[in-house]
């Protein structure tokens, strides 16, 4: 699970993205997990997530989210 | 999916048709909304630059932020947050906006001034493309300008509270505030409807969170047509509103524009400059405006950042007018190309050097 987590809490657009879009990149199976701290991002990388054919689950977290990507 | 779609043309529209109805009621030729030309307006007011005919507190730009605001508020994404390279993103606006004001307008301008049938704004929207795509090599080099964190609470409020500040100098007009007696300074729509319609585009894009930066910049890097479309919905209900509201003024060509200049070089290179920039600092002015209702305080240095350019624009003739560019805008946007470049390959060069050292963690 460990090698599978992208950290893209606090960056500007599109840059959680761009992060979420080099982890698909290398996608081998194991879901990913972003975690992004602004609502956008959230939106942002569900949009592109389903645009590539990956579902997304979201996690609300007190400060942030969590968002668990997988085939 | 299909629903954000038509929230997203929906909100362009209404942004388009708005912008063609404050002309109508007043405001500049093809200047219905131009953030960087509010901007320049707002900081001549608070007689920071001493261009005469460019004065006036625009009450669009309070609107905008203060309708962000309150749906932020409302939907609870009201968020202190900032610290993310406030200098450079201070320095990236400055320039921003030396572009838009060589170009004569922000991107959202552009938009509109294509939408009255200003073929000028054709050869900015190439620059502006280009400016994207140069930025759009960056972010895939891993330029960054960091993180933001959370901030103290109050340090939210600046852009919101600054907002109300100037709708109170607005009202009160104190001799201290300048406002321009001619030029496009003087031309303005009622302060309550200027007011009212910023309030709405404010509260409707904090939704659906329109940039124009992102418009473009999304198709080249992830082929998101997503905020693109917000920007045709901008186009098409601009010319529907002004082929409605303006239809005398509607005329297609180069020259005589009105606001504007025919000199090609220098429109292109002022938008690439403006489109860098945007990209670099994730969002354009518009949407800049909008985070800055947000809490975000490194929105909020990029509008003093963007109040400093327009400052200086004027202070040392870098603006063009319609007679067309001063020599000195001219070198002032060479400089500014030279120096985000520069800013974007330092910060490129730090995250190769971090990776090779193994100290970037992506993957925890």
């Amino acid at each position: 699970m460990k090698h599978n987590v992208v950290d893209a809490r606090g960056r500007s657009c599109p840059e959680p993205v761009v992060m979420t879009k080099n982890a698909i990149d290398k996608f081998d199976g194991q879901p990913i997990e972003v975690l992004v701290d602004a609502m956008v991002a959230v939106e942002n990388i569900k949009r592109f997530a389903h645009n590539q054919g990956f579902d997304v689950e979201v996690i609300k977290n007190e400060e942030d989210y969590t968002l668990i990507i997988r085939k | 999916m299909r629903d954000s779609k038509i929230k997203i043309i929906a909100s362009g529209g209404l942004v388009g048709i708005l912008a063609a109805i404050l002309v109508k009621l007043g405001n500049p030729a093809n200047m219905g909304v131009c953030v960087a030309c509010f901007f320049r307006d707002i900081t001549g007011a608070l007689g920071l630059h001493r261009a005469s005919v460019v004065q006036y507190i625009r009450p669009e730009i309070p609107g905008f932020i203060l309708g962000a605001f309150i749906m932020a508020k409302i939907k609870g994404e009201f968020k202190s947050r900032g610290g993310s390279a406030p200098i450079l993103r201070f320095i990236l606006a400055f320039f921003l906006m030396i572009g838009a004001l060589v170009f004569l307008g922000c991107p959202l301008r552009m938009i509109l001034r294509l939408a009255n049938g200003d073929l000028n704004a054709i050869v900015g929207l190439l620059g502006y493309i280009v400016g994207i795509w140069i930025g759009t090599q960056f972010l895939k080099k891993g330029f960054t300008l960091g993180r933001s964190v959370k901030q103290p609470e109050i340090g939210g409020y600046t852009m919101p509270v600054f907002a109300i500040i100037l709708i109170i100098l607005l009202l009160s007009a104190p001799s201290f505030i300048l406002f321009s007696e001619k030029g496009p300074g003087s031309m303005h729509a009622p302060v309550f409807i200027s007011l009212g319609i910023g309030l709405l585009i404010g509260a409707v894009l904090q939704r659906t969170r329109l940039c124009t930066a992102g418009g473009i910049r999304d198709v080249i890097l992830i082929r998101d047509f997503h905020l693109l479309s917000g920007l045709i919905g901008i186009f098409l209900f601009a010319l529907l509103g002004n082929l409605i509201f303006n239809y005398n003024a509607f005329q297609i060509g180069f020259a005589n524009q009105p606001i504007a200049h025919n000199d090609f070089v220098w429109n292109f290179l002022g938008m690439t400059l403006t489109g860098l920039c945007a990209v670099l600092l994730g969002g354009c002015p518009l949407r800049q405006t909008i985070l800055a209702g947000e809490g975000d305080q490194d929105a909020a240095i990029t509008i003093l950042g963007l109040m400093a350019g327009a400052a200086f624009a004027h202070n040392f003739s870098l603006a063009a007018s319609p007679k067309g560019v001063p020599y000195n805008g001219k070198i002032a946007v060479i400089i500014g190309l030279i120096i985000v470049v520069i800013i974007g390959f330092s910060k490129v060069l730090d995250f190769v050097r971090k990776e090779n050292k193994g100290g970037v963690q992506i993957e925890a």
